[in-house]
């Protein structure tokens, strides 16, 4: 289907099933329930693993396959989100150009790093990355942000006001749409105790990630891809076999920077707003961590790598003291004190700490992330029955 | 008429004089073997030819061309294939992929966005690929991992990749360096087999005199930086000077 | 004149710290072939040993005294610190006042222990390890080391305030008459870094184990085969390294309010000096460091921020650009390490 093979189609069509069900997937517990905070199938959130889901898919395009480790594709991000919001602000609020443009923008600015940055490989290449996106966020955060010339807005952040140009704008459309049907709105459905939301702008984010997880998958399978697998196994033969490496390494550079020049013009399509902090090496971080967790080098990996990472750091980060003590109030006082004290540490606004180990965790166990994880599950569980197949007919 | 050709080389790295005045011509449709003690400066030359080091005086061509101020890969698209000392392979890739690479190089040259086709529709470089691992008799490793085969395998697959270009000149750097005695015969036959059937002009560094002299049909000894003798293998065998300077040194080894 | 002799002043404090982290991560580079991301988080740890011993050293008894009253009309509670009930008041004074300096020696220990947990627990086990992985165990462990110190002291710079002797200003023009005033705690921070300097240096000079180190970042498989248990070394030479970043940090707080995310900010810049200095060269790495230390205080001037919005805060990327495109190797790099 489509030009892929069975199992490609296999997981393509997995992910556009959970990206569709979503709304129900991802709100397994009734609303009343106390699991009711474990649910992630609201707007906001759901939105959230769609567009950092496609970031991380053009994150791994680059590190995946060409093994190019880049600290500062936020800077991608954040200038995909200030994109967008100047087409708000000059035009109007239709997505449409806000996205084209974040991606526009997004892919010369990584010509122009990536160029840069590419004269070196390795570890130089990481800390190069990291210290342009580093200079980006002073850029966004100080440089552009004066009374002469005030392109960012600096520490309030970029946003649309009632007084800017909007040249083709449609009254009682004051929220970002998509020719007249507005992101914010949701449809709720209420089947017996469930409440199940339908949300635009997470639909819209949806489509647009189901088309790029497609358009990854036919770069993994085509001969660029091939190339760029071959750019991290031995670059050496590859000069020597008559292939220029930068130009493949500067290509996946710019293909990933318009990846997450796209998510960044979402994230702002679905919240018309745009701060230098998404561009801050916490940021560029998240990302490596997304596609490093779910398995770099894997087409799914990324997007449940996303997944993971934006359930956890929502779900974590809303558990207080109060929370943990609700939960463990039946057990003896010392027990509940002393457990919710060492939870506290990593609930909260503890969720940083837990990143941080999740992240040294998964580079020393499970380099290969979850993906690999449920490759050597499977393979166990394989060789255990042939063992067991083997030993039959001996006895 | 000679393939490669080079007039007059110097190289020296700091106050060393690796190369001292190399004159060297390669004749297209034979095979070419630069023989020499160690420390002759035969890698520095080889690395003159593809475009790893610039040579410091003097002039190299390659088909009536220059290759001074060229990268690697620019020198491979004009016809110049390398096999390395240990083989130089995609390690992480299939067989079979391994041997796509190169077909793609060939076909689309140093550099081509082609993000799209998937590689199971190009089937034009998918028969290419098929037909030289037939030919090197490794189709049946066609879907190994390169990186879990044995050494000689993997010298024989590097092979098939520079063979799948169909290069005007095959440089070859000790080619049976570290084989078994087995696996140095294979690659002979299969050197003399290729040679036979594809005409292949073909540069081989090498330190075995078995291998030199049941392959080469000319033969360049170098020591201490320059040509001392250039000839057939039969001349080179009796040339006194070649005796001092080569077995003079192996005997110290 | 005199203002451009103060903007170079005031560029050394930074310059030192950019230096010695720099000098730390060169070290580090150069012997054991890896890249620390978590070498920020050391000097900000070093920072926070400062905080420490200044918060222990205030602990107190608080007694009540019948004699005054607090503002309600209630006895007044009176703070005594221990060290003022032990040695007496005169004397636990002038401790509590010193306790930046006195720091160092708390901190030298602890910062040597911790470089060498981390070498031996951690780092040790990626020296197979592709560089990626490398960079991402060190830069979790940045992450983790900042937010343990966040959560025991909180998200607000906390001030340490250097000893009365050393806090005032001095006139350091008087000699050659200009006028130059100065804070004399950063022309002690000066000094101070330069003899860490000088006492690392010295040490991979003159010492045989320096020597053994200087080989073996010149070439670790040759001093490997020679014997010499080469990674015992390189262990004590991260501590030492962990040891220099934390001193940097130590001696810092009084210029600036520590907080957590010390260590990110200057590892960034640091990495840039270290590139500018030239990938594994250690006078290039302190040279890179005072040269991007003054012209970081030249940009920050008035002239200059009026001009350039900002550009007090870009200006060491910049240079960084233009170095890596006119010499890719660094001021002082060796040919080859950086050029690839």
């Amino acid at each position: 289907m489509l030009n892929l093979n069975q199992r490609d189609t296999g997981t393509f069509l997995f992910v556009i099933i959970i990206t569709v069900l979503a709304p129900f997937v991802m709100n397994p517990f009734p609303t009343e329930s106390a699991m009711a905070q474990f649910n992630a199938g609201y707007p906001d959130l759901m939105q959230r693993f769609v567009i950092f889901g496609i970031f991380a898919i053009g994150f791994n395009i680059l590190f995946g396959l060409t093994g190019y480790l880049s600290f500062g594709h936020a800077a991608f991000l954040g200038v995909g989100s200030y994109a967008a919001v100047w087409m708000f602000k000059l035009l109007s609020y239709n997505i449409i150009p806000a996205l084209v443009l974040s991606v526009i923008i997004a892919g010369i600015f990584s010509l122009f790093i990536g160029f840069l940055c590419l004269r070196r490989s390795g570890i130089y290449f990481s800390i190069l990355t990291l210290a342009f996106a580093q200079m980006s966020f002073a850029i966004a955060y100080s440089v552009l942000s004066n009374p002469k010339f005030n392109l960012t807005n600096g520490e309030t952040g970029l946003q649309v006001y009632a007084d800017d140009i909007q040249l083709f704008k449609v009254e009682n459309l004051t929220t970002p749409h998509l020719f007249g049907v507005k992101m914010n709105s949701t449809y709720e459905l209420t089947l017996g105790a469930w409440d199940f939301q339908f949300n635009v702008g997470y639909y819209v984010s949806a489509v647009v990630m189901i088309l790029m997880f497609y358009v990854s998958i036919r770069i993994f399978r085509s001969p660029f891809g091939l190339m760029l697998r071959a750019v991290k196994t031995n670059q050496t033969r590859l000069n020597y076999t008559g292939l220029n490496t930068r130009p493949y390494t500067l290509a996946a550079f710019v293909i990933s920077g318009m990846y997450a020049g796209l998510a960044g013009g979402l994230l702002a399509s679905m919240d018309p707003l745009a701060g230098a902090e998404r561009m801050q090496w916490t940021a560029s971080g998240e990302v490596v961590l997304m596609t490093i967790l779910g398995g770099a080098g894997t087409l799914l990996g990324p997007v449940l790598g996303a997944g993971f990472i934006k359930y956890f750091e929502n779900i974590l980060s809303k558990i207080n003291d109060n929370v943990l003590h609700a939960w463990f109030q039946y057990l003896p006082e010392w027990l509940e004190n002393s457990l919710v004290w060492v939870l506290h540490w990593f609930t909260g606004k503890g969720w940083h700490l837990t990143l941080g180990l999740l992240f040294m965790i998964i580079v020393i166990f499970l380099p290969g992330g979850l993906m690999d994880g449920a490759n050597r599950i499977r393979e166990a569980i394989r060789g255990r029955k042939a063992k067991k197949n083997a030993k039959t007919p001996a006895e | 008429m000679s393939i490669l050709e080079v007039q007059n080389v110097n190289k020296s790295f700091g106050g060393l004089k690796a190369l001292q005045n190399v004159n060297l011509k390669v004749e297209e449709g034979t095979i070419h073997a630069i023989i020499g003690p160690n420390g002759a400066g035969k890698s520095t030359l080889l690395n003159c030819f593809v475009g790893k080091l610039v040579p410091d005086t003097g002039s190299v061509t390659f088909d009536g061309q220059s290759l001074l101020q060229k990268k690697p890969h620019e020198i491979n698209q004009m016809g110049v294939s390398r096999v390395f000392q240990t083989p130089e392979i995609f390690t992480d890739l299939t067989v079979f992929e391994n041997v796509m690479i190169p077909c793609f190089a060939k076909r689309d040259g140093s550099f081509e966005l082609n993000a799209w086709k998937p590689v199971t529709r190009e089937s034009d470089i998918r028969e290419r690929a098929e037909q030289m691992l037939i030919d090197v008799n490794m189709i049946d490793k066609r879907d190994m991992i390169a990186s879990s085969m044995s050494r000689g395998d993997k010298r024989r697959l590097e092979m098939a990749m520079c063979l799948s270009q169909s290069p005007k000149l095959l440089l070859l750097d000790e080619p049976t360096a570290g084989m078994a005695r087995a696996d140095t015969e294979s690659t002979i036959e299969l050197l003399k087999e290729i040679q036979a059937r594809l005409k292949i002009t073909m540069a081989i560094i090498e330190h075995d005199m078995g291998v030199v002299f049941s392959l080469a049909q000319k033969i360049s000894v170098l020591a201490q930086g320059t040509v001392i003798a250039e000839d057939l293998p039969d001349a080179i065998r009796s040339d006194p000077r070649v005796k001092e300077a080569y077995l003079g040194t192996a005997a110290e080894d | 004149m005199d203002a451009l002799l103060l903007q170079i002043l005031n560029g050394l404090d930074k310059g030192s710290a950019y230096a010695l982290i720099a000098l730390g991560l060169t070290l580090i580079f150069g012997t054991l072939g890896v890249v620390n991301f978590a070498h920020g988080a050391l000097f900000m740890i070093g920072a926070f040993c400062s905080v420490t011993l200044n918060k222990i050293l205030n602990l107190s008894t608080v007694t009540l005294d019948a004699t005054q009253k607090d503002f309600l009309g209630n006895p007044l509670k009176v703070k005594t610190p221990y060290v003022e009930s032990w040695f007496g008041e005169a004397a636990g004074q002038s401790i509590i006042d010193w306790s930046v300096p006195l720091a160092i020696i708390f901190a030298i220990p602890v910062m040597l222990a911790i470089g060498v947990i981390m070498e031996r627990g951690l780092i040790k086990h990626f020296y197979k390890r592709p560089h990626a992985d490398q960079i991402l165990v060190t830069f979790g462990l940045a992450i983790v080391l900042q937010e343990v110190v966040k959560a025991f002291f909180g998200a607000n710079p906390i001030q340490t305030p250097a000893p009365d002797a050393l806090d005032g200003v001095m006139d350091l023009g008087g000699a050659i008459g200009l006028q130059l005033s100065y804070p004399v705690w950063r022309i002690t921070y000066f000094f101070f870094a330069m003899a860490v300097i000088g006492g690392v240096f010295a040490f991979l000079r003159f010492t045989t184990f320096g020597m053994v180190v200087r080989a073996g970042m010149a070439d670790r498989e040759t001093v490997g085969l020679l014997g010499i248990n080469i990674d015992k070394k390189f262990t004590i030479m991260f501590g030492i390294a962990a040891a220099v970043a934390g001193l940097a940090g130590v001696m810092y707080t009084p210029i600036n309010p520590p907080n957590y995310h010390w260590g990110m900010d200057f590892l960034v810049l640091s990495f840039v000096v270290v590139v500018v200095g030239g990938m594994g060269s250690l006078p290039g790495a302190v040279l890179a460091g005072f040269l991007l230390g003054i012209l970081e205080s030249f940009a920050s001037t008035t002239w200059a921020t009026t001009t350039i919005p900002g550009i007090n805060q870009i200006i060491i990327y910049l240079v960084a650009i233009i170095i890596l495109l006119v010499r890719p190797r660094g001021l002082m790099g060796r040919a080859g390490v950086m050029e690839e």
